[in-house]
């Protein structure tokens, strides 16, 4: 065992070298092709299926599935790829037991439904370890597209523009594109650079150029890419971070849980990434399940989830808090911060003040309970910043802090269009991101012909 | 504890499942291995006549095909006739049949179609003192190239000429192995019958091609680019020989002949669907070359409760018990009306009684109810098909509920007739038979 699981405060190589390495490996292995023509033969092909009423991105589950059990994978993947060209890090990310798995038949039937994710990445893995291709541009229409964002809402759209023959160019704050794809999801959940390979296959259409470290408010205005371009499409997602709102936020220790999960993705060697002996994670979203769950696989001794409203409230779905609880996070409910409590300068816990619903109203009781910390991440969401938006030319009008779009991603600004995260009514899932720019490439496409 | 001893034309067991003639009955290790299982008894492999053994391929003997999770579900095979010296196999089974007294010993045959040929060997296997013989009619594949097996069991007059010669010149009784690859079934049966055979056995292999290899363009299995077809067997070929046993069962000309049944046997339940379809016993080949021998125990056990459970106490009470209710089309009943029931509670709403019935028959399956997923009957479109319970994937799930007499069936606005009617008498049939006035 290594020394440095018990060191105090925050600090690097707590595990030994090959622990590292066992904790980021796979969430899910993926399927062999054994596996993958047992799972498949498991589906009923249901008519006009729930599964695929539930995906946001409509992909027709039962026929990919039924592609694979048949021994076609190929055209398995252009099932998929044709709702969803980012279907291979659907396939890792979503959250399939509150959506298609949630619904499938088999679930109803048994408890057990079809692993819908897994043979969904046995079908797209397939085809891009092949490097198979199913879409040509159409002809060059002369028209160019600006997407703000390289995230999965911008690269969804890109893809889609340049299918129809549009060029487009892709502007991108990070140096890498991928958006949270790339920054903000758990190592685990896609390893091997998968997010990387996946924009490379994505982008391999061609006729999209991507701009990294182009910010907007600072490179470009939004006045100035409209009329550099036939249409905008904002794939901005969300830089701002929600604020605790409790006394001591600034003491050194407290940090955002993104930049956290950010920072891991990046890292090639995890032992020189620093983590708190006890950590403590507020918030109850997936972003708090990812930071709180790597803590631990980084060698946390205790790692704390404090969520202000009970289990149910949760944003992190039961497999979520499941998994965080089987990699030894404890999960605690009904608690709100109040102080950060520090010595030395440094954080050295924080105050929680329980939590009740009075006349339906979220309240704190007044009694409060101190949980040792070395290091704190906020994970009570993320917000959309419009300044470097609406800082020149007419204002984007907003709804909820967020852009507002009509059914087909269209902003109140003529040739705007918008989707992912930065919208307005979204739930902030990958998925539904991919089907918000696929559809506003599809309105761009219509407006310019 | 029901008793389930049997005596097959004379030959005594003390279960009624068999190994049939074939790969697991070749020589005395594997037979032994399978009485210390449990078996009843065997068909020893089919013995040719004296002389250079017969050869076999080199290359791959079976094909097969699987469901999704590479259940075996129909096996084909192109091995010939025993490989092994005929006296070798006389000197094992003679020992085997002594070491094991009360296991059923019998000896499948296959020689030319002389006279000389078949009082040869008959002689040498009587030698032996097994229990009886059976007459390999069968082999689709290769030795009916050289006249022998589906060759003979394919010409009734054959049939009849070597069976009579068999009774003539053994003791033994005589089963006679049937071909399915023919066109009527009754035929060779009667043809058996009428040369005395003891009893018949069937079904052998059903002439097939497995599969063919894409990259290949070559059937399977494949011998150095070269495939031909093979006797088909297994699970899938159970309903085609349950067909025919019922067919010999219920044929006025061979009523009460012995069957032994043959196809696709694999547990208890397929070996009582058998007997009451007429079968005296049940031989069995795929299941054991696909699970081993061991299954017997299931099989021993599993029909002993089913009788313990339905009071039946031996064998004769459940022998040939479903024959009567075979019939042809023409009797069944035309005013038995059925409708599908689904239970809702059972119901997962996956839709496919929907859509089969939608696309494929009657469209009596609702979709959609006040906006709700909700898969329902309509009476007055259901004309009871079943199809709606076979795809159903929910056993009783969905129900065929018989409409009582006297209810209206509102698919043809009639009440329903408390009468047995069949096409003889319907007035829409030409030829319908008029009642005496």
């Amino acid at each position: 065992m290594a020394d440095g699981l018990y060191k105090e405060g925050i600090a690097a190589e707590r595990l030994a070298p090959e622990q590292y390495s066992a904790n980021f490996s796979d969430l899910h292995p993926p399927l062999d092709r054994h596996e993958a023509l047992v799972e498949s033969d498991r589906c009923y092909f249901c008519y006009d299926a729930p599964c695929m009423q539930a995906c946001p991105t409509s992909i027709d589950i039962p026929m990919f599935i039924r592609q694979i059990s048949t021994g076609n994978p190929l055209g398995s993947a252009k099932t998929i790829f044709d709702q969803n060209i980012l279907g291979g890090m659907c396939a890792r990310v979503c959250p399939t037991e509150t959506l298609c798995e949630e619904v499938c038949v088999r679930e109803v039937a048994e408890g057990k439904p079809v692993q819908i994710g897994r043979l969904q990445r046995y079908a797209t893995d397939t085809a891009m370890e092949r490097g198979a291709q199913f879409y040509e541009r159409a002809p060059d229409t002369g028209r160019h597209v600006a997407v703000v964002g390289a995230g999965p809402a911008g690269l969804a759209c890109a893809h889609r523009l340049a299918m129809h023959g549009h060029k487009v160019t892709i502007y991108e704050a990070r140096p890498k594109a991928g958006g949270l794809n790339e920054y903000g999801i758990a190592a685990y959940k896609a390893p091997e650079g998968f997010a990387q390979d996946e924009v490379d296959y994505v982008l391999s259409i061609g006729n999209i150029e991507v701009q990294n470290d182009q910010i907007l408010g600072r490179d470009f205005s939004l006045s100035d890419l409209a009329d550099r371009h036939d249409a905008v499409f904002l794939g901005a997602g969300l830089s701002g971070v929600n604020a605790l709102q409790a006394e001591g936020e600034d003491i050194e220790g407290v940090q955002n849980a993104v930049d956290f999960i950010a920072m891991i993705r990046q890292a090639s060697d995890m032992s020189k990434l620093s983590v708190g002996r006890r950590v403590v994670v507020i918030g109850g979203g997936m972003t708090a399940v990812d930071a709180a769950v790597q803590s631990k696989l980084l060698g946390a001794e205790q790692v704390t989830i404090c969520y202000r409203r009970g289990k149910d409230a949760m944003n992190a779905s039961e497999f979520e808090q499941d998994l965080a609880a089987s990699k030894g996070v404890t999960i605690r409910h009904w608690l709100k911060p109040a102080r950060i409590l520090s010595g030395n300068g440094k954080v050295s816990g924080i105050e929680m003040e329980y939590t009740t619903m009075r006349d339906g109203r979220l309240a704190g009781t007044g009694e409060t309970v101190r949980i040792d910390a070395d290091q704190i991440f906020k994970a009570i969401g993320q917000t959309f910043d419009p300044i470097p938006l609406n800082g020149s030319g007419a204002a984007v009008v907003m709804e909820g802090g967020r852009i507002k779009v009509d059914a087909d991603g269209r902003t109140s600004l003529a040739n705007v269009w918008a989707g992912g995260d930065c919208i307005f009514g979204g739930d902030d899932l990958t998925v539904s991101a991919v089907a918000q720019g696929r559809d506003a490439a599809e309105s761009i496409h219509r407006a310019l012909a | 504890m029901a008793d389930i001893r049997s005596n097959f034309v004379g030959i005594k067991s003390p279960n009624p499942f068999w190994l049939a003639s074939a790969p697991p009955t070749d020589k005395a290790y594997n037979v032994v291995r399978a009485f210390k299982a449990g078996w009843g008894g065997v068909v020893w492999k089919t013995l040719g006549e004296e002389g250079p053994p017969v050869v076999n391929v080199n290359g791959p003997r079976y094909g097969a095909i699987w469901g999704a999770d590479r259940r075996l579900l129909g096996l084909n095979n192109i091995e010939l006739i025993t490989d092994r010296d005929l006296e070798t196999n006389l000197r094992e089974i003679k020992q085997v049949k002594r070491d094991w007294p009360d296991r059923a010993m019998v000896v499948s045959i296959m020689v030319p179609c002389t006279e000389d040929a078949w009082k040869a060997i008959l002689l040498r296997v009587e030698e032996t003192g097994a229990d009886g013989i059976e007459l390999n009619f069968g082999c689709p594949h290769g030795m009916s190239e050289r006249g022998m097996g589906a060759a003979v069991g394919q010409v009734p007059e054959y049939i009849e000429m070597v069976v009579r010669w068999c009774k003539q010149y053994t003791r033994m009784p005589v089963i006679t192995k049937l071909t399915p690859n023919i066109t009527d079934v009754r035929k060779p049966a009667r043809a058996a019958h009428a040369g005395g055979t003891d009893a018949v056995s069937l079904i052998n292999t059903i002439n097939s091609i497995t599969s063919v290899d894409l990259d290949d363009f070559a059937p399977q299995p494949t011998i150095d680019g070269k495939g031909t077809h093979g006797g088909y067997c297994g699970p899938a070929v159970k309903p085609i020989a349950l067909n025919m046993v019922a067919e010999i069962a219920r044929d006025p000309e061979t009523h009460g002949l012995p069957i032994s049944a043959i196809g696709g046997i694999t547990t208890w339940r397929d070996a009582a669907e058998f007997m009451a379809l007429g079968a005296g016993n049940a031989q069995v080949c795929t299941a054991v070359m696909t699970y081993g021998f061991k299954i017997v125990e299931e099989m021993i056990d599993g029909l002993k409760n089913w009788m313990d459970e339905k009071g039946h106490r031996d064998l004769d009470a459940i022998i040939g018990r479903a024959v009567p209710n075979v019939t042809d089309w023409q009797y069944l009943n035309l005013n038995y009306v059925t409708k599908a029931r689904i239970d809702q509670d059972l119901c997962i709403k996956c839709g496919r009684c929907h859509i089969a019935c939608e696309d494929t028959s009657h469209q009596a399956i609702t979709s959609m109810v006040d906006g709700k997923r909700h898969f329902e009957v309509i009476d007055a479109e259901c004309v009871g098909c079943n199809l709606c319970v076979n795809v159903c994937p929910v056993e009783g799930c969905i129900d065929m509920v018989p409409l009582a007499a006297g209810a209206m069936d509102r698919r043809t606005d009639r009440t329903v007739s408390p009468d047995y009617a069949n096409w003889t008498t319907h007035p829409n049939n030409p030829a319908a038979k008029v009642a005496a006035e």
